[in-house]
């Protein structure tokens, strides 16, 4: 803190002060669950003069992964026009050698939902999952040969390690809060909020809360192009706001989103990643993806950043949505809002009638984050990148 | 109260007779069919809780033993990969009897052997696939005492 700050009695720190805290060991870190009761007892500003990074996390299936692999050239060479991995089609058009793997891709002879509701047992999820647990992943390359590419067949197993590029980049994960989901029809509906019975009666909701990292930089003041993170289990780096973020979304008076809002797209070197973070899902009748392990940590610059940080689940709120006809419909309407203090409670009130809750985001997993990052930033000297471009706040 | 969840595998010859109602009778136990697939000269399979004195639910089972009844706990049956499960909580909305559920305090997502029936609707609503119940018959692994598994010209 500089002579002029201090005299304005105002706590304001750069990222430079915090990062040469953290080289010296002297940093000060709390996980987003801790944070909630620092700031009730001291205040923001007291927590910003007592904290200087505050870390988040979040667990949950995240569709809008994937990864971009170069599997190198073979002898003779082949120009990769349909790839497979483990019968999981890749999309090729890029060069010779790289495709991209997503998420929610499934085999061409997958049932899907034509024995409804389909199981969606491996997809492109899991075959990330079987390449970052060392597993062998059996590659399929078709090309239609030209003179620089004469070669059109190869069929191997491959592992991660001997892969020359593996780079997991995911377009849109880190959902700024998510919808509270319900069926009011009266069969059960299979969607990407999980089974829901019919009549309302389960709700699902998919959110980390207090821990969950766009809800405690509501207005993305330290979240930009640069920030550098958890991701699966390694080091990875916020690249882009996502895609479908949106800034403009109803907001509580302490800034949280109470709609889905801003997203993240970011990247990381798969092959330093770990299957425990990266987990192929199936969501029955719906598809597979992947549940990606996410955390971001975020620098108390001021007091600001302290009070954001400071939200507790009492604090956040979301919509109760019905899946069976409004979403589907894109009919813009919800059956109230309800606390993530109240959604982890087990039970909500909808229409007046009280009904049971059951996440998709792993809290467990999500504090474990948070931890991790703490425990990287206090003991491996992890620093905090200032971003180079803010994500965009309207 | 001493309350205990079995798998019940009756060999096709003695699917017949009233065994359960002779069980209730003769050993003074209450009892909840939850599961069964019993036909006529077929091997049957019942999951059924019983409750009574410990005294009474072990002579039942002894009872149901001498008979050659095939007599597992359900809770041989079930396992959660605790590998593959992250704790996510989606099995805690679809289990009807509380044996999956969510520990309020610290939001972990815990598995109570004692109270799962077997009835498997986790396997397909778990994302990552963690439940595995074999309940079934083509996952019968040692159902019946060696006596009658192996032919009499042989023993």
């Amino acid at each position: 803190m500089s002579a002029s700050e201090l005299s304005k009695g105002k706590c304001v720190k750069t990222y430079e002060e915090i990062n040469a805290k953290i080289r010296a060991g002297e940093v000060v870190v709390v996980t987003a669950e801790e944070m909630v009761g620092i700031v009730k007892k001291h205040g923001a500003e007291g927590a910003a003069r007592k904290v200087d990074v505050v870390t988040t996390g979040t667990f949950s299936p995240m569709c809008s992964s994937g990864a971009f692999i170069n599997f190198g050239h073979s002898n003779p060479t082949t120009k990769g026009w349909k790839v497979w991995l483990n019968d999981i089609p890749a999309y090729a058009g890029l060069a010779a050698v790289d495709i991209y793997i997503g998420a929610t891709e499934m085999p061409e002879d997958d049932p899907l939902n034509k024995v409804y509701p389909g199981e969606f047992r491996y997809g492109g999820g899991h075959v990330i999952e079987d390449l970052v647990a060392g597993r062998s992943v059996r590659l399929r390359v078709l090309g239609y040969g030209t003179d620089c590419y004469p070669h059109k067949l190869i069929e191997k197993d491959v592992f991660l390690k001997d892969l020359p590029f593996a780079l997991m980049v995911n377009p849109r994960n880190c959902y700024q809060n998510y919808n509270c989901a319900i069926n009011l029809s009266d069969r059960t509906i299979y969607t990407y909020m999980g089974t829901l019975k019919p009549h309302g009666r389960n709700a699902n909701y998919c959110s980390a809360g207090e821990l969950s990292p766009l809800m405690n930089d509501p207005f993305y003041r330290t979240i930009g192009l640069g920030t550098r993170i958890f991701l699966g289990g390694s080091i990875g780096y916020v690249t882009w706001q996502g895609t479908q973020h949106n800034p403009n979304a109803l907001r509580s008076e302490n800034g949280t989103t109470r709609r889905p809002a801003g997203t993240l797209m970011v990247q990381g070197d798969l092959k330093k990643m770990s299957s425990q973070w990266l987990k192929g899902v199936s969501m029955q009748g719906y598809g597979s993806t992947i549940a990606v392990g996410l955390g971001v940590p975020i620098p108390i610059l001021n007091a600001e950043m302290a009070a954001f940080t400071g939200v507790s689940d009492a604090d956040i709120y979301t919509q109760v949505v019905d899946y069976s006809y409004d979403y589907s419909h894109a009919v813009a309407r919800n059956y109230g809002e309800v606390s993530y203090a109240q959604l982890k409670s087990g039970e909500i009130e909808v229409n007046g009638k009280k009904v049971q809750t059951a996440p998709l985001s792993s809290v467990v997993k999500a504090r474990e984050i948070a931890e991790t990052l703490k425990k990287w930033i206090i003991e491996e000297a992890f620093t905090l990148v200032e971003p180079v471009r803010m994500l965009p706040d309207k | 109260m001493y309350t205990r969840m079995y798998v019940l595998r009756f060999p096709k010859d003695i699917t017949d007779q009233p065994i359960i109602c002779k069980l209730v009778k003769n050993y003074d136990v209450e009892f909840n069919i939850l599961q069964a697939t019993i036909l006529v000269q077929q091997e049957g399979v019942m999951v059924l809780e019983l409750r009574g004195v410990k005294a009474n639910v072990d002579k039942g089972v002894a009872y149901l033993k001498s008979l050659g009844v095939g007599v597992e706990r359900v809770a041989t049956s079930i396992r959660r990969d605790s590998d593959k499960c992250f704790q996510c909580g989606a099995c805690s909305g679809i289990c009807p009897t509380g044996a999956l559920y969510i520990d309020r305090r610290d939001m972990s997502v815990l598995f109570d052997l004692e109270k799962c029936t077997g009835c498997a609707l986790c396997v397909p609503v778990c994302p990552v696939r963690a439940m595995e119940v074999s309940l079934n018959r083509s996952s019968i692994s040692a159902p019946f005492p060696a006596s009658l598994a192996v032919p009499a010209s042989i023993s």
